[in-house]
């Protein structure tokens, strides 16, 4: 019998003598189910921790291979999970933001630049998942108004300032690490691109 | 973003002719000559890799009268650095001769 309060034995008189009736769940079913209930089958799969090449260590200078900033060299800051490399430009010299990228569309040169003056609770900020989810259209942008507004030139979208001050206190230390070394800055404002009798399967990146 | 460096980042292919025998085709599988690799250790290095066959068609389709069909490298065929590429739809026969792009990723480096 169960403790509960709420399901717990009723004691009721009838004439001289009184008896416990247990509550309607604690009673044994008058009948068996038709059917076997079906048990969930267990999983024993698990999500494993993506395993990276060993030539993506964070600091690394890598070369987007697809996307929007295709041909860009770019840093290595982190490994995110599934596969998931974040990346910045830094800004200041590509114009590539604070990204995700994947690991498989990228190629990691052998150039390594030092991110340790990173603070790594604004890095740990940055890598979360939701950081980098759309914001969603407010009521007022999906209904009427903006149906008749639709004609109108809609305003540029601009990042917000949090995401400008995350960029700049990530990319600050990578900054001043790029300006000890000669060439660096313009080596990785400059794009990577294939010219003609160039052979990838030949080149040692 | 077309620069003055240029903006190429893959390696031009030609399609040369599907897997066949001496009297029959494979069109599941197709050949093709990948730019300066002339033997199977150089084609090792773009085995996976995706190709795109883009083609012009006379109707526009989301806009765009330009197409594309999607591949990727499977293995090396004969010595000579020609490989077999499989497409997610078989590629029409006219474009035996036709240039192919073999893209970088997925990457290993």
């Amino acid at each position: 019998m169960s403790s509960a309060d709420a399901n717990s034995a009723t004691t009721k008189k009838f004439g001289k003598g009184e008896r416990t009736v247990p509550h309607h769940t604690q009673k044994a079913s008058k009948f068996y189910p038709a059917y076997d209930e079906k048990q969930p089958r267990k999983t024993r799969k698990s999500i494993k921790p993506t395993k990276y090449r060993e030539s993506l260590q964070p600091g690394a200078v890598l070369i987007l291979l697809a996307g929007r900033f295709r041909g860009k060299r770019v840093v290595l800051l982190k490994h995110l999970d599934q596969g998931a490399l974040l990346v910045t430009g830094p800004f200041k010299v590509n114009g590539v933001p604070l990204r995700r990228v994947n690991s498989r569309y990228v190629i990691a040169t052998q150039t390594k630049i030092d991110i340790s003056g990173i603070e790594s609770s604004t890095l740990d900020k940055v890598s979360k998942p939701d950081y980098f989810v759309r914001e969603k259209k407010s009521k007022s942008e999906k209904g009427e108004d903006a149906f008749f507004k639709q004609g109108e030139k809609p305003e540029a979208k601009k990042p917000t300032s949090a995401r400008a001050t995350d960029q700049k206190s990530v990319d600050k230390p990578i900054l001043s690490a790029i300006k000890k070394q000669d060439m660096l800055a313009s080596y990785l404002a400059s794009n990577f691109s294939l010219r003609h009798g160039q052979r990838p399967h030949e080149m040692k990146f | 973003m077309p620069s003055a460096s240029g903006h190429r980042l893959y390696v031009k292919g030609k399609h040369l002719s599907y897997q066949r025998g001496k009297r029959n085709t494979n069109p599941n599988t197709s050949l093709l000559k990948i730019e300066g690799v002339d033997d199977t250790k150089a084609a090792e290095f773009y085995l996976g890799k995706k190709v795109a066959f883009i083609y012009r068609a006379a109707r526009e389709r989301q806009g765009s009268k330009i197409r594309v069909i999607w591949g990727k490298v499977t293995r090396p065929h004969g010595n000579n650095g020609i490989v077999r590429a499989k497409f997610a739809h078989n590629l029409p026969p006219r474009s035996f001769g036709a240039s192919v792009r073999v893209m970088l990723y997925p990457s290993s480096i």
